[in-house]
């Protein structure tokens, strides 16, 4: 009778509130540099301190530099006011004792990258962290949501979040893929389907045939996009592979570990389970997908026209109109008639070592196109880097032509020294396509790393099939 | 926000944007999200949109390239307490800056279609109310805005909006209402569970010892 939200809603609430809301116990909370100074500083004025230590792990990702090199610390960022917020962090955790992999640390990274390989995401946590894509961490299992500053200082002072229920929606993805599509054309074929607030309200659980047969990471990268399908939560159901996987990163002692086990295999949806809203797709016909336009529902096969107000339905024109002209998309034209500048593979969508091995796979013995003035891999964190390195793949790509960065959220957004400058078209395999987010102008293509890949070494998109 | 003998209301000229899909990036770029300070953000709010040029944090207005034909740079729209505008306002990223940014401004209530769910949440917790309306009445109320200075008045304890003669009532959870009209905070709410939470944590350290590790 219960879907898997439902379990995990009932196993974490403490009580309801006069005003019909919820506390929720909170059982990991991330932090980083950018969201959570003002909630430390209103903690101070409060004269609290957070109500369990050990629940909190924090790690700066937004602001730091990905050219970093040896003995780089957060005073060697060059950025006045980036480094503030870097210091920072650093000030708040050494005050009040909070774990941080600091930018010194070789397991710093993208937060949603280091929580579960670092083994502090495990099944049926609740998490929380000031930032949207914290919908990341329910592909093991967890109920995972991004927080504003104001609740970043709540759950640090009470360990709860005041929350209401959300609504169950259910997104079944059915059958195999081709080959040269990966989860990230997936969850971007869902985007276009159901639009980005298609999943606003809603936790949504990802499941089906195709879900089982993909791999923990690449179930990250669907939970990841959910908040662009308008989702706070997207989860997938323990199972065989999401414990291996955990088991591999845990720190937890055998029995331990053992016992945790028997209660990861209750959580699962009930076969007679109610879901508000069912979605079935089937995903052998999806092709690679690629954005076109600012938001990350404007997305359609590779091959595809780009949409002209003429085609388009009499309420969008205006969004079509304003999304191609921010695009410089002239006449009519295709994905591939568009020539890029830039190629970015990372972020936490696609910078976990899976990904970086399909694209390796791509750029294995080529060069980038001419056209592309700089192609850059930065892994999501220092283990996914030391892995890379050990299996060859940074000099797959710096062969090719590629640079091999450092860890951080990097070109994902306009934070960092990584942006894209006014008018360059840029290949990446992040999750926003919004004005300006890559950097003032900057003009965003999300896509597969397969594709992104593929994109570097041909200039522009074009049939990976035929690679 | 001013009150009459019926409550609450905010009002006065209504400033618009005819756009769906208005992301929190649009709201407030990510470079002014390297401010540690909950307040100021009033000058980079849309940034993108209200210049012609590229900011940066602690560059003020005044040094800035102004694009005239933004609306909350023409007059009387630079002073509008109300922001119309369509589906899914507020999407994206969870920055609360976001938030800052329109209240900053002196925004004390948006109308729309529809809102991101973090960004909602964010809203109530700094004064900003957030109006979702049925399409219908937004694209009415578009359509006024072409006609003339649309100006408006929100009664917030009735849940009105009132426009000359018609009367357009919206639906608002009065936990979340009652946080704008009094001002409460969360932390203090909460922390009168605090035995509750206690009690709970005890319970789920013995049940669930994994997690505490
Ligand atoms: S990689 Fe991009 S989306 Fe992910 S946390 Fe960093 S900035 Fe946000």
């Amino acid at each position: 009778m219960k879907t898997l939200y439902d379990k995990l809603w009932e196993e974490h609430h403490v009580t309801q509130l006069d005003s019909g809301e919820s506390l929720l116990y909170i059982d990991r909370h991330y932090l980083h540099e950018v969201t959570s100074p003002q909630a430390f500083e209103g903690l101070i004025k409060k004269n609290l301190k957070p109500w369990r230590l050990n629940a909190n792990i924090a790690t700066p990702d937004h602001n730091v530099p990905t050219i970093r090199g040896n003995n780089f610390n957060s005073e060697s960022i060059t950025d006045e006011i980036s480094k503030i917020q870097v210091v920072e962090l650093d000030k708040n955790c050494n005050k009040f004792g909070i774990k941080q992999f600091d930018i010194e640390s070789n397991k710093q990274g993208i937060v949603h990258v280091i929580g579960p390989e670092l083994g502090f995401t495990i099944p049926g946590m609740t998490i929380v962290c000031g930032d949207s894509h914290t919908s990341t961490h329910g592909a093991l299992g967890c109920l995972a949501m991004g927080i504003g500053t104001s609740e970043v200082e709540h759950v640090l002072a009470t360990q709860c979040l005041k929350v209401s229920k959300l609504k169950n929606m259910n997104v079944r993805f059915e059958g195999e893929v081709n080959e040269n599509v990966s989860s990230k054309d997936i969850v971007l074929y869902l985007i276009r389907q159901i639009g980005t607030a298609g999943g606003t309200g809603c936790a949504i659980e990802f499941s089906g045939s195709y879900i089982s047969s993909i791999s923990v990471e690449g179930r990250m990268t669907i939970c990841n996009m959910a908040i662009e399908a308008g989702a706070k939560v997207g989860l997938i159901a323990p199972d065989n592979k999401t414990i291996d996987y955990v088991k591999s990163k845990s720190f937890l002692d055998e029995d331990t570990f053992a016992q945790a086990k028997e209660y990861w295999k209750t959580l699962k949806s009930d076969d007679d389970a109610k879901f508000d809203k069912e979605i079935i797709i089937d995903v052998s016909k999806i092709k690679p997908q690629v954005t076109w336009g600012t938001s990350p529902e404007m997305v359609m096969n590779y091959d595809e026209s780009i949409p002209t107000v003429f085609d388009t339905k009499e309420e969008n024109k205006k969004n079509v109109e304003l999304a191609r002209d921010y695009m410089g998309i002239e006449n009519e034209t295709k994905l591939s008639d568009l020539t890029f500048d830039k190629v970015f593979i990372g972020s936490c969508t696609n910078s976990r070592i899976e990904d970086l091995r399909m694209a390796a796979e791509i750029v294995k013995g080529k060069t980038i196109a001419a056209n592309i003035s700089e192609a850059i891999v930065v892994p999501g964190s220092g283990l996914v880097k030391e892995q890379a390195e050990n299996e060859g793949l940074d000099k797959i790509f710096t062969d090719a032509g590629f640079i091999w960065r450092d860890p951080g959220c990097s070109m994902c957004l306009g934070m960092n020294p990584d942006q894209l400058k006014p008018y360059e078209r840029c290949a990446s395999t992040s999750n926003r396509n919004f004005e300006g987010r890559q950097g003032y102008l900057g003009r965003t293509h999300l896509m597969s790393p397969i594709m992104a890949a593929y994109t570097a070494i041909n200039g522009t998109i074009g049939d990976p099939y035929e690679i | 926000m001013k009150s009459n003998s019926e409550g609450l209301i905010i009002d006065g000229v209504v400033a618009y944007i005819d756009r769906d899909n208005i992301d929190t990036d649009q709201i407030i770029p990510t470079e002014y999200l390297k401010s540690i300070k909950k307040f100021g953000f009033e000058d980079y709010l849309f940034d993108g949109w209200r210049y012609k040029d590229d900011g940066k944090l602690g560059i003020t207005k005044d040094e800035r390239v102004i694009d005239e034909n933004f609306i909350l740079n023409k007059n009387p729209f630079n002073e509008s307490k109300i922001l119309l505008t369509r589906d899914n306002f507020g999407c994206g990223s969870s920055r609360e800056h976001a938030v800052w940014a329109l209240r900053d401004f002196g925004i004390k209530a948006v109308i729309a279609s529809s809102f991101g769910d973090i960004f909602y949440n964010n809203s109530f917790k700094n004064g900003v109310l957030p109006i979702k309306l049925e399409k219908k009445e937004i694209d009415f109320l578009f359509g006024q805005t072409q006609q003339k200075v649309l100006e408006l008045s929100i009664n917030l304890q009735k849940k009105e909006i009132i426009y000359g003669e018609k009367t357009i009532s919206f639906h608002v959870q009065k936990h979340l209402i009652d946080r704008i009209i009094y001002g409460l905070d969360d932390v203090d709410i909460t922390l009168k569970e605090k035995d509750k939470i206690f009690d709970f944590e005890k319970t789920r350290i013995k049940e669930r010892p994994w997690i505490f590790k």
